[in-house]
């Protein structure tokens, strides 16, 4: 698919079509845009009913947050305030933008239904802010669809594999 | 470092109130408030709905030791200490879960949920009194007691009753505990994060109304640019000290509660809803103790680390030192037992959208505690941090420090005090 290079989730067709590795190159693409702090762009990526979840490490990864509480559950709606805070310069935790380097592994496509796809991969994000480096580590989640021949994210959840965020202490990036 | 010179300069003639930056840096201060506050004041464990069947468990650390908050099989809620009498092994190794008795693996020791040692292999190679000797059993720390629901503990045993200990600040804790009817239940999911900064800069930043417009301009800016996410209400209230070093500070806000403030956001639904709920409460206290349970925020300290804010949210907050430049915090959400799915889901909304380490604000108040935690590097030349804020006015407002001094004042009466023991009664 020659489109690919040059915009990663254009030109798709039916998801009983899509191979593993388009889904690696648009994980790489997604990623990419996280580390260059191409936030809107990365937005871009998501359906407008998308949802972003990080539930907390002490219950079940499939945990819903209207009965539990996450360190992350935004709608859409709030998935884009995150975004346009996180470009301002008042958004002290993350100014200056702290530096991430982002790992995407273990690619998998969990189940093909009509309009979409499950699929998981393994990640590890460092960040470093201040002088000092953390890391972050778990599975991702996605639900992926095509909408108009674009592959967009619809559902994503981070499966943090590390006691809550005792190390890294927050969450003030996007994973 | 020695401490001649005092960690807390307050004159009240001049509007002076001065804390002294070794507070904050100093091995010897945080090895002192191990012992004459960690090891002597009542501590949070958890809440009774944590644990609400027999043989329900969670294990957590408070005052740096392990231990276990447990239900016995007769109903009865313990606090054991976590570590084996035999040879010392954490005796349960699971963050949370429902037993029937607990097994030390090491060497096969079993205690029933109430800690009494039940059978341990070879019995018949010890003396015949040894397992009616208490010395044998998991041990009970020193004091537990609950207060509505709320349960601490305390390792001195000598300490004031949990409610003298609590003294004024009960006052806030009923009128928080009162927005339910049938009670208050922490809701799943435990918040655990950590702080580079000294565990007294969070008490700070807790009970600090004088920060929001500065450090938390994008949450502001994300109340108001989002439409109808503000009610018509003004950042507006008091600050107070209420004795034993518990503070608080009392106010209204523009953002909604789920007990029981409106915002248009929440639409005809939230509305009907909410004032469903402010009926309940006008029927049960009258109108004016529910409209201060409804309306007003609260922000409230029990010395030493319980934080319970009563604000867009209800989170129960607690963090220790780790060492004098880091603490962990742990934090949960708690609402009305009898809360609708709907007000329960827009609780959960609302508390993520300020609190917790992936909020729009808390990431913000870390960042400046760190920072300031960094900014005494400079300890030596530049002493003091300064605490005044309100101490010209007769009613100190909830952005001026008062409830801050409070904190600071009981704290130095702790730690500056020339004993070596039993410093908190
Ligand atoms: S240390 Fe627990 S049985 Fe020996
Ligand atoms: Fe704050």
């Amino acid at each position: 698919m020659s489109q690919l290079a040059m915009k990663p989730n254009a030109g798709f067709g039916p998801a009983a079509d899509i191979e593993r590795l388009q889904i690696e190159d648009f994980l790489f693409h997604e990623a990419d845009l996280l580390d260059r702090w191409r936030l809107p762009e990365w937005l871009d990526l998501f359906t407008e009913t998308a949802v972003y979840h990080v539930p907390p490490t002490d219950i079940p990864a499939e945990a819903s947050p209207d009965t539990n509480l996450f360190y992350i559950a935004d709608d859409r709606f709030r998935l884009g305030e995150r975004v346009k805070r996180l470009m301002k310069r008042t958004a002290h935790a993350e100014y200056p933008h702290s530096r991430t380097r982002r790992l995407i592994t273990n690619v998998m496509i969990t189940d093909r239904g009509a309009d979409g796809l499950g699929v998981t991969c393994n990640f590890a994000v460092f960040r470093t802010k201040d002088g000092a480096s953390v890391t972050f580590f778990g599975q991702a989640i996605y639900r992926l669809v095509i909408r108009q021949g674009s592959l967009l994210i619809d559902n994503k959840r981070i499966v943090l594999d590390t006691p809550g965020l005792r190390e890294q202490g927050r969450l003030s990036i996007i994973l | 470092m020695t401490h001649n010179e005092p960690l807390l300069r307050s004159e009240p003639s001049t509007n002076t109130f001065k804390v002294s930056r070794q507070a904050f840096i100093d091995p010897s201060i945080l090895k002192r408030e191990r012992e004459r506050i960690f090891a002597a004041c009542w501590l949070y464990l958890g809440h009774d709905s944590e644990i609400e069947k027999p043989g329900d468990f969670v294990t957590r650390s408070v005052g740096g030791r392990s231990i276990i908050f447990a239900r016995d099989r007769e109903g009865k809620a313990r606090a054991l200490l976590n570590s084996c009498p035999h040879r010392g092994a954490q005796v349960c190794r699971e963050r949370s879960g429902n037993a029937k008795s607990f097994q030390c693996f090491y060497h096969g020791w079993v205690f029933g949920v109430d800690g009494q040692l039940r059978n341990q292999p070879g019995e018949d190679s010890y003396g015949k009194k040894f397992k009616s000797d208490s010395d044998s059993n998991m041990h009970q720390v020193p004091r537990f007691e609950s207060y509505r629901g709320f349960n601490f503990i305390c390792f001195d045993p000598d300490v004031v009753p949990l409610v003298d200990y609590l003294g004024n600040a009960r006052e806030y804790l009923d009128l928080i505990c009162d927005q339910s009817i049938e009670g208050l239940t922490v809701i799943g999911g435990m918040q655990e994060y950590a702080i580079n900064a000294n565990w007294k800069l969070l008490v700070e930043n807790s009970i600090d109304g004088y920060h929001a417009m500065s450090t938390h301009a994008t949450y502001l800016d994300y109340l108001k640019g989002t439409t109808g996410g503000l009610a018509n209400m003004g950042l507006v209230g008091v600050g107070r000290d209420l004795g034993g070093g518990h503070a608080v500070i009392e106010y209204t806000a523009p953002w909604g509660r789920p007990v029981a403030q409106h915002i248009p956001m929440w639409g005809e639904d939230g509305k009907r809803e909410l004032a469903v709920i402010r009926q309940k409460l006008e029927a049960q206290y009258g109108s004016e103790r529910a409209e201060r349970i409804a309306i007003k925020n609260r922000n409230l300290l029990i010395f030493p680390n319980l934080i319970v804010n009563d604000i867009m949210a209800l989170t129960i907050r607690t963090f220790y030192p780790i060492t004098e430049s880091r603490m962990h915090v742990n934090a949960w959400a708690a609402g009305p037992r009898e809360e609708s799915e709907w007000a329960r889901k827009y609780r959960l909304f609302n508390f993520l959208e300020f609190l917790g380490p992936g909020g729009f604000a808390t990431p913000d108040d870390v960042e400046a505690l760190e920072h300031c935690q960094r900014g005494y590097s400079t300890a030596n030349e530049l002493r003091w941090n300064d605490i005044s804020k309100g101490m010209n006015r007769e009613i100190p407002a909830m952005d001026d420090e008062e409830q801050m001094r409070a904190f600071w004042r009981h704290w130095n009466s702790l730690i500056s005090a020339n004993v070596t023991q039993g410093a908190a009664a």
